[in-house]
């Protein structure tokens, strides 16, 4: 057998059999699954309750007296506001208000309840602002011009292409949520898939085996068969995220008003999510092989990399900047910077069209920077794979890759 | 044909010359010791046979060829700084190193079976190598050098840490390697040995060639005109001795240019002491070794 696919089938299952990747890989579905039960808790118990509830009030103005039932709430006229605290303390209502005389002029409404609270709840300032707007204009406009008072607007988006048909993806925050959650899963595949080749060579080198394994392969088979085999194990980690997604959402669905149904995931989508995840990973792999062979021992080689593996995860750090202006010329410079480039396209995708020419220059970048730190790798493996000790400071780095 | 033949090499680090010029040449069926003092350059030597650094000129031929990926399957090579997979048992160790060698996992496992089964390690094949002793490491290291049957094998330090009883095995085993016919490279410094072990030997010293060749008649070439006596008795003057020099339990007796050792046995049988033990001094490897390389330093 080849001796590439040696390395390769033996990196995949070492990897897959260790402990902590199997943690991992259960740790996305399982939290996933615990957010969704306490989302199903948290909403069972705030739901709206569905007997009637009764709140009082006193009408100082005159004339209110229209609309004292929406939905489950019932509006109850007390004549004086003592009248109204008795049936409070007796807890024949939830709570009261009283429109002064001169409300019309002043626009106050008093409340009072036997509840410590923020706000009002949402349902109760609803329910009393269109009691109030719907007795101020009964009589005087029609009924439908007094619905539209209560909701004046629903604001429906169609995005057009450029020769002015309807396009195919519409945007909304349903088209955000499929690459954000690819933007997720790469930014931490990326982070992980580092931590790996950081061990696995890290390990070797430390284990002084470099030099047992260099005996029988070259730099190249040993690197190529490393990352490839690394890589393998972060996709099916990524596969199994991947596949869990659907029961995930439907189990969400049912209590999230069928909103993720209503979620669509374009196939230039899945395409681009995939190139970016290899040419990601590539670049973040090579890097990584890069940093272990200078460095003596596993955890050494983990602080220089906890450095670069912040990059992927960046571009959620400004996640609310990015959601204001997604084409802001710094995005644009990011999603061509070949570290921040996966995860922040994939966000952007969702957010808003990227034009095809920063796709292919970001995707350009990628690739050169991958085949120049391909070339750097193998260089600092041959240099430092079998120096132990000391690491080597910058300025030494470059000395040396000069004088090869 | 030789196994290696090293002509000329040199390398240098920034303005370090660390192998200067050196060249030699192991046939099959020998055991070859490649000898200094610590940083003289073997292991840089050995790295550059192994192709896992580059000369900066000269060449090197390993089975007849530039070493290429397949000929790597033919030789066998324990590095002085080794170690193995601590998480992995020591015959899946020993299995996945051989699938690098060429070996199939049902032949690797069946040598493994044997050559642990030889070293008296089988009832630790299951065991992780984080279980295991220093020594027994060695031993398995030593096992995944051998276990693809190679026709070159190169050993730097390989008794370095092994205990008095892991030695002599592992002795036994490379003589049976050498019987075999296979060519063995074995770097040392220590040099009772390369006096045991090695066919022939070559001691560098600052990368430099200072000795090459079969140890006795190295041995024989230091030799100082002495011969050791271990007697009982009075010994008075005996012609043809210039000075007498004595150590624990013996005398050493330096003789003039013009007297054999066999003309002072001859007078010393007529003086009527009882001689006990009676030889040629020659100098010992070790002798040898600390007189060039202590040259070499002053």
């Amino acid at each position: 057998m080849n001796k590439t696919v040696l390395i390769f089938r033996h990196e995949f299952l070492h990897t897959i059999k260790r402990t902590s990747f199997i943690i991992v890989i259960l740790a996305l579905p399982v939290l996933a699954l615990l957010g969704i039960g306490i989302f199903h808790i948290v909403s069972g118990v705030t739901r709206p309750p569905t007997e009637v509830t009764k709140i009082g009030y006193v009408d100082k103005a005159g004339g209110f007296n229209q609309l004292t039932t929406q939905g489950n709430i019932t509006l109850v006229r007390f004549d004086t506001p003592e009248g109204a605290t008795q049936a409070l303390i007796k807890k024949d209502i939830a709570e009261y208000f009283i429109i002064p005389a001169d409300f019309i002029s002043t626009g106050i409404i008093s409340r009072y309840t036997t509840q410590r609270e923020l706000t009002p709840s949402a349902a109760t300032t609803a329910v009393v602002k269109n009691f109030i707007s719907s007795n101020l204009l009964a009589g005087k406009v029609p009924t439908t011009t007094i619905t539209r008072v209560e909701a004046p607007l629903n604001l429906v988006t169609t995005t057009l292409t450029s020769t002015g048909t309807v396009a195919s993806e519409q945007g909304g925050f349903g088209n955000l949520i499929i690459p954000a959650i690819f933007g997720g899963m790469l930014a931490l595949a990326l982070v992980l898939t580092s931590t790996y080749v950081l061990q696995s060579l890290g390990e070797e080198k430390e284990n002084r085996l470099m030099e047992i394994l260099l005996s029988s392969v070259s730099t190249r088979q040993l690197l190529t068969g490393k990352v490839l085999g690394l890589g393998a194990a972060a996709l099916a980690q990524v596969i199994v995220w991947v596949a869990s997604i659907p029961l995930l959402l439907n189990l969400a669905s049912s209590s999230i008003g069928g909103f993720f149904s209503t979620i669509q995931i374009p196939v230039s989508l899945l395409v681009l999510g995939v190139v970016y995840f290899i040419l990601g990973y590539l670049l973040f792999a090579v890097l990584s092989a890069g940093v272990a062979a200078v460095s003596p021992t596993v955890r050494e080689a983990q602080g220089l990399a906890s450095i670069y593996t912040l990059l992927p995860i960046a571009p959620f750090w400004f996640l609310s900047l990015l959601l204001l202006v997604p084409n802001s010329p710094i995005w644009i410079v990011l999603s061509i910077f070949p570290f921040t480039a996966p995860v922040l396209v994939m966000l952007r995708l969702g957010l808003t069209g990227v034009p095809v020419w920063q796709l292919a220059v970001s995707i350009a970048v990628l690739v050169l920077s991958i085949i120049g730190g391909l070339l750097l790798a193998a260089k600092l493996l041959r240099t430092y794979i079998l120096m132990y000790g000391k690491r080597p400071g910058i300025g030494e780095i470059i000395r040396n890759l000069r004088a090869r | 044909m030789p196994t290696v033949e090293v002509n000329h090499i040199v390398k240098s680090y920034a303005d370090k010359i660390v192998v200067d010029d050196l060249s030699f040449s192991v046939p099959q069926n020998e055991i070859f010791g490649l000898i200094g003092p610590n940083g003289a350059g073997k292991t840089t030597t050995i790295r550059m046979m192994m192709d896992i650094i580059k000369p900066d000129s000269g060449d090197i031929t390993i089975l007849g060829e530039k070493l290429t990926e397949a000929s790597k399957n033919r030789l066998g090579y324990l590095p002085e700084e080794r170690g193995l997979y601590r998480k992995l048992t020591v015959m899946d160790s020993i299995i996945y190193l051989a699938s690098l060698k060429g070996m199939d996992s049902r032949s690797a496992r069946e040598k493994a079976d044997k050559l642990l089964s030889q070293t008296g390690m089988l009832p630790h094949g299951r065991k992780k190598i984080d279980e295991l002793s220093k020594g027994m490491g060695q031993i398995i290291q030593f096992i995944v050098t051998i276990i693809h049957d190679p026709e070159l094998i190169i050993l730097d330090e390989p008794f370095s840490g092994l205990d008095p009883v892991n030695t002599e095995l592992l002795k036994n085993l490379i003589i049976d390697l050498r019987n075999q016919g296979k060519a063995v490279v074995l770097s040392t410094h220590q040099m009772n040995q390369v006096e045991e072990l090695c066919d022939r030997i070559l001691m560098i010293d600052n990368g430099r060639n200072v000795l090459y060749g079969n140890p006795k008649e190295i041995r024989s070439k230091y030799r100082s005109n002495s011969v050791i006596l271990d007697f009982e008795g009075e010994l008075g003057q005996v012609l043809g001795v210039t000075e007498k020099r004595a150590h624990k339990g013996y005398v050493e007796l330096v003789l003039d240019a013009n007297t054999t050792p066999k003309q002072v046995l001859e007078r010393l049988a007529s003086t009527g002491i009882v001689i006990n033990r009676f030889e040629v001094a020659t100098p010992s490897m070790n002798e040898i070794f600390l007189k060039v390389a202590g040259k070499n330093y002053e």
